[in-house]
C-alpha cells in the first residue's frame, strides 16, 4: 500500500516524469545499437566515443564561455559533435586497416580525456564541471534536454530497427554485402553516427564512463537466452528498459548515483542469467543432432545397414 | 520473364584484369567471357587467383588495371543489378559476436543496393531455400552450432534465395558431404536447365561433372586453359557412376572426403 501510493508520488514530479521518460527511450535505444556493436566485436567503441564526447562537452563549454553565455548551453551539442566526428574517424580506420581498430581506440580514450580536462582548465571551468557528465545527471533533465533526447532516440530507433535487415547483413559478412550491391560505406557510417548518438543521449542518464555498459550488458544478458539476432536485439532492449526504469525507481527513495545503480541492475541481471541458462539449456528434449543422411563412404557389410539414400533420385 | 538476359549476351566479360594487393601482383592479366545460359568452372591450383578473380567479379576486390562487366555493365561507374548475381564466398566470415539463425543468414540474400528491407512473403523464400539444400528443417539453429558442411550449404542458400540469373560460386562444395553434393548438383542441373549462368571454382569437378560446358584454369595469376572441361577418367563420365563408393585408384588419387586432392587435375589439362 504504501509502496504503491509512493510509486503514484513519484509520478506525479514533473522532474521524475521527465527523468523516467529519457530512461526509458535511452534504456530502449542504446541496446539495439549495442547489438550491432557486439555483433562486428566493437564493445569497446561506446567507450572511445564517450571519451571524446568529453572533449566535446568542454569545447562547448569553452566556446560558451566565449560567448558570453552561459557554459552548459553548449555542452550537449558540442558533445554530439565530437562523438560524430570521432566514431566516424574510427570507421575510416577502420577502413583502411592501417592501424588496427584496437590501437585507434586506446588513443581516442586518452586524447579524449586530456582534450575535456585540458580545454574546461582553458574555459574557466574545474573539473568538477565535467563529473556530471561523466556520472550523469538524470535528476535535473530539463524540458530541452528532454526534447533533444526524444528526438534522437527517435533517429536511433528509427535506424536500428528500421535498417536491421541492411545493417545486420554489413555487420555479418561485409564481402557478401558489397556483393549484395548495398552501400556498405554508408551503412557502416550509419552505425557509427547512430552510436554517437547513443552515447551522447545516455551521457545524460548513465554518464559518459558508464555509456557502453549500457549498450553492451544488456545484449550479453539477450545472448545467454537466445541464439538469433532479432530475438537477442528485442530481448537486449527490454532488459535495457527494465533496467533503467527500475534503477532510476530506485534513486527516487535511496539517494544514491543513477546511473551506477542500473549498469550494476543490469551486471546482476546478466549474472542471474549466466546462472539460469544452463539449468534451462538441460531441461530441452534430447534430440538427435545427426541428420538421416547415408554415410560417404560405403561400409563393409555387417559394419552397418541403414543407407537409404533419398538424397539421389 | 525476365528480357535482359537475352540482351546482355555475354553475362561476364573480364578484359586484361589485374589485381594488386599490396606488394603482390595477384592477377596479372584475365580475359574471360561468360555467355549467357553457360556453366563454366574455374580450375587452378592454390594461390592460382581463383577467389580473387571471383572477389573482383562481383565488386569485392578492386582492378588495379582492365575492366570487369556483369550482366553488361561496368563495374565501378554503371550500376551492376546485383539482384540477379548470387554469390557464394569461398569460406564463412568469422564467427561474428551475436549468434544469428539460419534463416536470418539466409535473408540476407533478399537484400539489394535497391531493397534495404526484407520483400513481403521472405519468410517463404527462405524456407524453399534451405529446403533446396536440405535444411529445411534447420531454419532456427544457430549458424555456430552448424557443422561446416552445413554451414556451406546454408550460404549456397543465401545465394540462391534471390532467384538469381547468374551464379558465382566459389568451392561451394568444399567439405560438403556427397549426398549434399548430389542434391546441389541436382539444383544447379535444374537452374541452368533455366537458364541461369554459372560460374563455379572447383578443385574437382565430382558431381558437377556433367553441367558444366566449360572449364578455365588459372596459374600464377593467368589464363592458361579456356576450353573443355578436362575428363579425369573415361569410366568417370558414365551416367550410371555415381560416386557412392570409394574409387578404386585410391592410392593414385585421394578420394574426395577432403577439400583439395587438385595436384594433379591441371597438368593433365595443360599437357
Ligand atoms: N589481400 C591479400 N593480400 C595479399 N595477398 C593476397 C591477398 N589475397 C590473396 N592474396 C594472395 O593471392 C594469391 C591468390 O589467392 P586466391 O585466394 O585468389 O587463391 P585461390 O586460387 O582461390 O586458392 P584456393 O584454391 O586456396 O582457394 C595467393 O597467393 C594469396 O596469398
Ligand atoms: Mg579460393
Amino acid at each position: 500500500m504504501n509502496l504503491l501510493s509512493e510509486l503514484g508520488w513519484m509520478l506525479t514530479d514533473p522532474f521524475m516524469q521527465r527523468a523516467l521518460l529519457a530512461a526509458l527511450l535511452v534504456g530502449a535505444g542504446a541496446p539495439v545499437v549495442g547489438t550491432y556493436l557486439v555483433q562486428r566485436r566493437l564493445s569497446l567503441l561506446g567507450d572511445g566515443i564517450g571519451h571524446i564526447a568529453l572533449t566535446g562537452v568542454a569545447l562547448g563549454w569553452l566556446i560558451g564561455a566565449a560567448l558570453g553565455v552561459a557554459p552548459e548551453a553548449f555542452a550537449v551539442p558540442g558533445a554530439v559533435v565530437a562523438a560524430v566526428a570521432g566514431a566516424l574517424a574510427i570507421e575510416l580506420v577502420r577502413r583502411r586497416g592501417r592501424t588496427s581498430g584496437d590501437l585507434a581506440l586506446a588513443i581516442m580514450f586518452y586524447g579524449g580525456i586530456a582534450g575535456g580536462v585540458l580545454l574546461i582548465g582553458l574555459a574557466g571551468g574545474s573539473n568538477g564541471n565535467l563529473m556530471q557528465y561523466l556520472f550523469g545527471s538524470i535528476s535535473t533533465v530539463s524540458g530541452t534536454d528532454l526534447a533533444l533526447t526524444v528526438v534522437l532516440s527517435a533517429v536511433i530507433l528509427l535506424v536500428g530497427i528500421g535498417l536491421r535487415a541492411a545493417l545486420f547483413s554489413v555487420s555479418h559478412d561485409e564481402e557478401f554485402a558489397v556483393a549484395s550491391g548495398l552501400p556498405v560505406w554508408l551503412l557502416n557510417a550509419m552505425v557509427a553516427v547512430v552510436s554517437a548518438l547513443t552515447v551522447t543521449v545516455a551521457m545524460r542518464v548513465v554518464g559518459l564512463l558508464l555509456v557502453s555498459a549500457l549498450m553492451i550488458v544488456p545484449v550479453a544478458v539477450a545472448q545467454q537466452l537466445t541464439h538469433s539476432f532479432a530475438r537477442t536485439m528485442g530481448t537486449a532492449s527490454v532488459v535495457g528498459v527494465v533496467v533503467c526504469v527500475t534503477g532510476l525507481t530506485i534513486t527516487y527513495f535511496q539517494d544514491v548515483s543513477p546511473g551506477a545503480t542500473i549498469v550494476v541492475l543490469a551486471i546482476a541481471v546478466y549474472a542471474v542469467a549466466a546462472a539460469v541458462r544452463p539449468l534451462v539449456a538441460r531441461r530441452g528434449p534430447a534430440t538427435d543432432p545427426h541428420p538421416d543422411l547415408p554415410d560417404d563412404v560405403e561400409l563393409p557389410p555387417g559394419a552397418r545397414a541403414r543407407t537409404d539414400q533419398e538424397v539421389c533420385t | 520473364m525476365r528480357v535482359s538476359r537475352t540482351t546482355a549476351e555475354h553475362v561476364i566479360e573480364v578484359e586484361r584484369l589485374h589485381v594488386h594487393a599490396g606488394a603482390s601482383h595477384i592477377l596479372r592479366g584475365v580475359d574471360l567471357t561468360v555467355r549467357a545460359g553457360e556453366a563454366v568452372t574455374l580450375l587452378g591450383a592454390n594461390g592460382s587467383g581463383k577467389s580473387t578473380l571471383v572477389k573482383a567479379l562481383v565488386g569485392v576486390a578492386a582492378p588495379s588495371q582492365g575492366t570487369v562487366r556483369v550482366l553488361g555493365a561496368r563495374l565501378g561507374t554503371d550500376r551492376v543489378p546485383w539482384e540477379r548475381v548470387g554469390y557464394v564466398p569461398q569460406r564463412a566470415g568469422a564467427r561474428t559476436g551475436v549468434p544469428s539463425t539460419a534463416a536470418e543468414v539466409v535473408a540476407s540474400g533478399l537484400l539489394s543496393g535497391r531493397r534495404w528491407w526484407l520483400p513481403r512473403g521472405w519468410r517463404t523464400r527462405v524456407r524453399d531455400a534451405l529446403d533446396q539444400v536440405g535444411l529445411a528443417d534447420r531454419t532456427e539453429s544457430a549458424m555456430h552450432v552448424l557443422s561446416g558442411g552445413q554451414q556451406q550449404r546454408v550460404l549456397i542458400a543465401r545465394a540462391l534465395v534471390r532467384d538469381p540469373d547468374v551464379l558465382v560460386l566459389d568451392e561451394p562444395v568444399a567439405g560438403v558431404d556427397h549426398p549434399s553434393q548430389e542434391a546441389f548438383a541436382a539444383s544447379v542441373r535444374r537452374l541452368v536447365e533455366r537458364g541461369v549462368t554459372v560460374l563455379v571454382v572447383l578443385h574437382e569437378l565430382g558431381e558437377l561433372d556433367e553441367i558444366v560446358s566449360r572449364a578455365v584454369v588459372l596459374r600464377h595469376g593467368l589464363v592458361v586453359h579456356d576450353g573443355a572441361p578436362p575428363r579425369p577418367r573415361a569410366d568417370h563420365d558414365a551416367a550410371a557412376h555415381r560416386h557412392l563408393h570409394p574409387h578404386d585408384d585410391e592410392a593414385r588419387r585421394p578420394a574426395p572426403l577432403t577439400q583439395n586432392p587438385v595436384n594433379g587435375s591441371t597438368e593433365e589439362v595443360v599437357s
